[in-house]
């Protein structure tokens, strides 16, 4: 069953000028997101993993409109959202919401919980107070908490407790998909738990889709159906969660997995860690970004590598029926495509 | 080390609510008992304007001949006037005119300042330099010249006097007001505000003027007493309150003739004057020592 | 009973105790109450052992070690019982000369955030010569050399040009290994890493741990690593502190923790870790939240969270005793299965 994609990123590009020169012209640019393409599709979870300066914040600060992209599209609906204005606009954005990591800086220190939940429906504008009051006392409750927090402040409340003010603030206008800015790396992880089980519920009920964001590939790997990895701004390699983070084909992806702290191997060797800095984002380099750090490094790697559908280790390419688990590899390495890794 | 100790604070009053709020009044106030004596000097003067007939044994105005220039008594607490006017009936009187036109000053260069600080960090670019160039000419106008221009323009009177000081008062709230306003938009809930399609007006009416208060009203606090000074030495160079109005600067300009013979003259306008702008500094800076969080568990 | 259990805590060398903390009760006095963040804390860190501390944010981790290097803010706080050996010696007997002298040369903290243990207006280089040259009267040539062979051994490729730089234009990850260059740089007997790996990337963290690990293993150093994330402090620690609002609830060797639970809160912990269970499948989560440490519940404080616990629970607070190969404060514990392994997780 293929169904119509909710979002479609299409070359997304983010370059943020460096003002240096006389009269605050720009001399250089930091190259945040260098064309990314994705599609997320009704009810489905993407999970965007990849470290601080990897571009994945930029990308959904772009997405939802936070961000002035350089180039390329954000399809929504069929419609650029970038390109909208006015009330067509205001539609699009209340088909998306976002949940920012710290609930503490997202939720309005002054406001009490009931006007924070209802804030995207008063700024839409048409509902009364009371009208409010009754929404927020339902989506309270569906996120778990009682109808006397309604007039409480951010402050009276646990981590937990606001990043549910939060999540509720979210669905608040019925969106479609949810993007999920790290959303319980500021909690702890008895905590998390309780957030991500609050969210998988919604999921189910609601029908959302999320686009989420996390440096923990566990997390990604039981919360998300596919996974994007990020590396200097670009995607090197995407795929059903399980697969990718089980069996990683980019060198990247194995570096990146190799460290993630784990109750399931001792502390990796330092040759496998790769010691080294992330290159600087304002010169991009050329042939592939991974190159300088790639211990698999060979001819071939000195040319910019596509993103490319990418079959077992035999080489085949793998044309699995069309369901959600298995939506197609791809990865950006010629050599993990020969299945030289 | 020192997040430790207040984040613990901090989370406290946080879990407790607004009956802590009260006890954290007090926690201060016991432990800063000027703040409690600012408070309650202001209290006073505040009583005073309101209940002023109340409070004054005599009208202000009444000419005594009989009674000129007589020292501190049981029948005139701080003495007399040269026209045997009772001096402690004017000096609760003329807190009217001294602190009112303070208070006034105050507030019209608070709230032209908050909006023109406003506007310039939202509208910023072109717009925002020129506003902030401007601000930068206006303070380096010295209040008392700029005063005595407007009285030689347009007559010496209170309400002349009053705009020129707040008009040179004007660009501290705007410089004030431009910096919350910038620091509050790069914070996240008002991102968050932004991915809801809220406009700019929309976020400084719920987000950012409410988050902006508390530091301006310190500063209005602190500004106060300053400013009762000012008002005190306009009148007291004849650009401020006309007589008959009593007012404590005029008074003690007046008094200054008689200064070597009948220092009550002098003394009592003078002390009021002072206490009232004591008042509003130790008040000032109690509030904010209470709104900063880091020095609340001191 | 507690022969038993300090049999098992005994480190296994001879040398003595780096750090023992027996007993100790410590609290925050303010407007609204004290706040009682440590209760009871006993702990042994041996000489050549490095131990881990875990626990969710508030629990008091850092509090222990802060009251043992007597950096908390003081006037701020009350130790009501308890004693603290700093290498045999009572850091509150100490006056500011010998703090400072013990902070220096016996232990060294490392930070969470680097650039606050930075001074940003002094060069890398010249930060190094100065620790060096405190702690040891060399010519400034010589620490020099010092200090470039310890940034060599933390594998900077170019120590020049990172002694040359100012602190602000160094990543995160290269600040963090130059503060533990200056924390290994005077052969401290003992190093508190006080989450020295949270603000850090997953790849430079794992730097950062083969570094501590290697340099303590090779120079004996003792090491007190605090962190939240159970699986950081598995792959490091030789033992572990479980702790749980200001009190100890399981300590042990960390396979024998971590493979045999026995404190509920410990299971718990475990369980709600994604990485243990089927993608999508419901976490367990904790109820609750963690206890007002202004007015903490009688009995043990896990209790209102806990699903064994019973009327002997309410009753007081339950002593260390010793469960398999390790020690645990639980009443139930005889009733509890250690119900998950660690190595269930591994198929």
């Amino acid at each position: 069953m293929t169904t119509a994609p909710l979002l479609n990123v299409e070359d997304l590009t983010v370059n943020f000028p460096i003002p240096g020169g006389w009269f605050g012209r720009a001399t250089s640019h930091v190259h945040a997101v260098n064309k990314v393409d994705l599609t997320i599709r009704p009810g489905e979870s993407l999970g965007i993993v990849g470290e601080s300066g990897c571009g994945k914040s930029t990308l959904v600060q772009a997405i939802i409109g936070l961000v002035e992209r350089s180039s390329g599209k954000v399809v929504i609906d069929g419609q650029d959202f970038h390109e909208a204005r006015g009330r067509r606009k205001r539609e699009i954005r209340q088909q998306m919401q976002i949940v920012f990591q710290d609930p503490q800086s997202s939720l309005d220190p002054r406001l009490p919980v009931w006007r924070l939940i209802t804030e995207p429906l008063h700024v839409r504008g048409g509902m009364s107070k009371a009208a409010l009051r009754a929404r927020a006392a339902e989506l309270a409750a569906s996120v778990g908490l009682r109808p006397e927090h309604l007039d409480r402040r951010p402050y009276e409340f646990s981590g937990g407790q606001r990043q549910r003010i939060a999540v509720a603030r979210a669905i608040s206008t019925d969106p479609d998909l949810l993007i999920l800015d790290e959303p319980t790396s500021a909690l702890d992880v008895s905590v998390q738990a309780q957030i991500i089980n609050l969210l998988l519920k919604l999921q189910r009920e609601l029908g959302l889709a999320y686009l989420m964001i996390s440096h923990d590939v566990s997390l990604v790997r039981h919360f998300c159906d596919r996974v994007a990895v990020m590396y200097l701004g670009q995607i090197v390699e995407a795929g059903p969660a399980v697969q990718v983070l089980d069996s990683p084909a980019h060198p990247y992806t194995r570096t990146l997995l190799a460290t993630v702290p784990s109750l399931k191997h001792p502390l990796p060797e330092l040759a496998a860690t790769r010691v080294g800095e992330l290159p600087n984002n304002r010169i991009l380099p050329t042939g592939c970004y991974y190159r300088d750090r790639c211990s698999f490094a060979a001819a071939g790697c000195d040319r910019l590598q596509p993103l490319v559908e990418f079959g077992d280790r035999a080489g085949t390419v793998s044309m699995s029926p069309p369901d959600k688990a298995a939506w197609p590899r791809s990865v950006r390495c010629h050599r993990a495509q020969a299945g030289d890794i | 080390m020192m997040s430790v100790a207040s984040s613990t604070t901090q989370s406290v009053a946080a879990a407790a609510g607004w009956k802590s709020r009260l006890h954290f009044f007090w926690y201060l106030t016991r432990r800063s008992p000027l703040t409690l004596v600012g408070a309650v000097i202001i209290l006073m003067v505040i009583v005073m304007i309101v209940a002023a007939p109340l409070i004054a044994p005599y009208n202000p105005d009444k000419l005594m001949l009989s009674a000129r220039l007589q020292p501190p008594s049981a029948l005139h607490w701080f003495g007399t006037d040269e026209v045997g006017r009772d001096l402690f009936s004017r000096i609760i009187y003329g807190s009217r005119a001294s602190c009112v036109a303070a208070f006034m000053i105050v507030l019209i260069s608070v709230s032209i300042g908050v909006v023109i600080g406003c506007m310039s960090a939202i509208l910023g670019g072109r717009i925002d330099t020129a506003i902030m160039r401007l601000m930068d000419v206006i303070m380096a106008l010295p209040a008392l010249v700029l005063a005595m221009a407007l009285a030689a323009a347009l007559g010496p009177s209170l309400v002349n006097s009053m705009l020129a000081v707040a008009m040179v008062r004007i660009p501290a709230y705007v410089r004030l007001a431009r910096g919350q306003t910038l620091s509050l938009r790069e914070r996240v809930f008002v991102k968050a505000a932004r991915t809801f399609g809220a406009s700019p007006l929309y976020i400084l009416r719920w987000h950012v003027l409410p988050n902006a208060m508390s530091p301006i009203i310190v500063q209005a606090t602190l500004d106060l007493g300053g400013i009762v000074l000012i008002a005190a030495a306009l009148s007291f160079i004849g650009l401020g309150a006309q007589p008959p109005t009593s007012e404590w600067g005029a008074l003690v300009s007046t008094g200054r003739n008689y200064i070597l013979d009948q220092w009550w003259y002098c003394t009592f306008p003078g002390l009021a004057i002072l206490i009232t702008a004591m008042g509003c500094n130790l008040l000032g800076d109690g509030i904010r020592d209470m709104l900063d969080p880091r020095l609340g568990g001191r | 009973m507690m022969v038993a259990a300090s049999e098992i805590l005994k480190p296994t060398g001879q040398k003595p105790a780096a750090l023992t903390i027996d007993g100790l009760s410590l609290e925050f006095p303010t407007y609204a109450g004290a706040i009682k963040a440590l209760d009871d804390v006993t702990i042994e860190i041996g000489a050549s052992e490095i131990v881990g501390l875990v626990g969710e944010s508030g629990c008091g981790k850092s509090v222990t070690t802060m009251a043992a290097t007597r950096l908390l803010p003081e006037g701020r706080y009350r130790v009501t019982a308890g004693s603290i050996r700093l290498f045999g010696r009572d850091p509150f007997a100490m006056d500011e000369t010998e703090l400072q002298d013990v902070r220096g040369k016996l232990v060294s903290t490392i930070f969470q955030e680097p650039m606050s243990a930075l001074n940003p207006t002094i060069r890398i280089g010249r930060q190094l010569v100065g620790v060096i040259q405190r702690h040891e009267a060399v010519s400034e040539a010589e620490a020099e050399r010092t200090a470039r062979g310890i940034l060599k051994d933390m594998l900077i490729a170019e120590p020049e040009r990172i002694m040359r730089a100012y602190p602000f234009e160094l990543s995160g990850g290269m600040r963090q290994r130059v503060l533990i260059a200056m924390a290994f740089s005077c052969n401290p007997g003992l190093i508190i890493a006080d989450e020295p790996t949270t603000a850090l990337d997953v790849t430079v963290q794992a730097v950062i741990l083969r570094l501590i690990l290697d340099r303590a293993k090779r120079t004996g150093t003792s090491v007190v690593f605090i962190s939240h994330n159970i699986a950081v402090v598995s792959q490091l620690c030789d033992r572990l502190y479980v702790m749980y609002a200001g009190r100890i609830v399981e300590s042990g060797p960390t396979r024998a923790v971590l493979e045999a639970p026995q404190h509920p809160y410990t299971q718990a912990l475990l369980r709600c870790l994604p990485e243990r269970v089927e993608p999508k499948a419901e976490l367990e989560a904790i109820p609750g939240t963690v206890p007002n440490l202004l007015d903490p519940p009688p009995g043990c404080f896990y209790r209102p969270r806990c699903p064994e616990a019973n009327d002997q629970c309410f009753a007081k607070p339950p002593s260390m005793a010793p469960a398999p190969d390790h020690i645990v404060a639980c009443w139930r514990r005889e009733t509890i299965q250690p119900s998950i392994k660690a190595s269930e997780a591994t198929q």
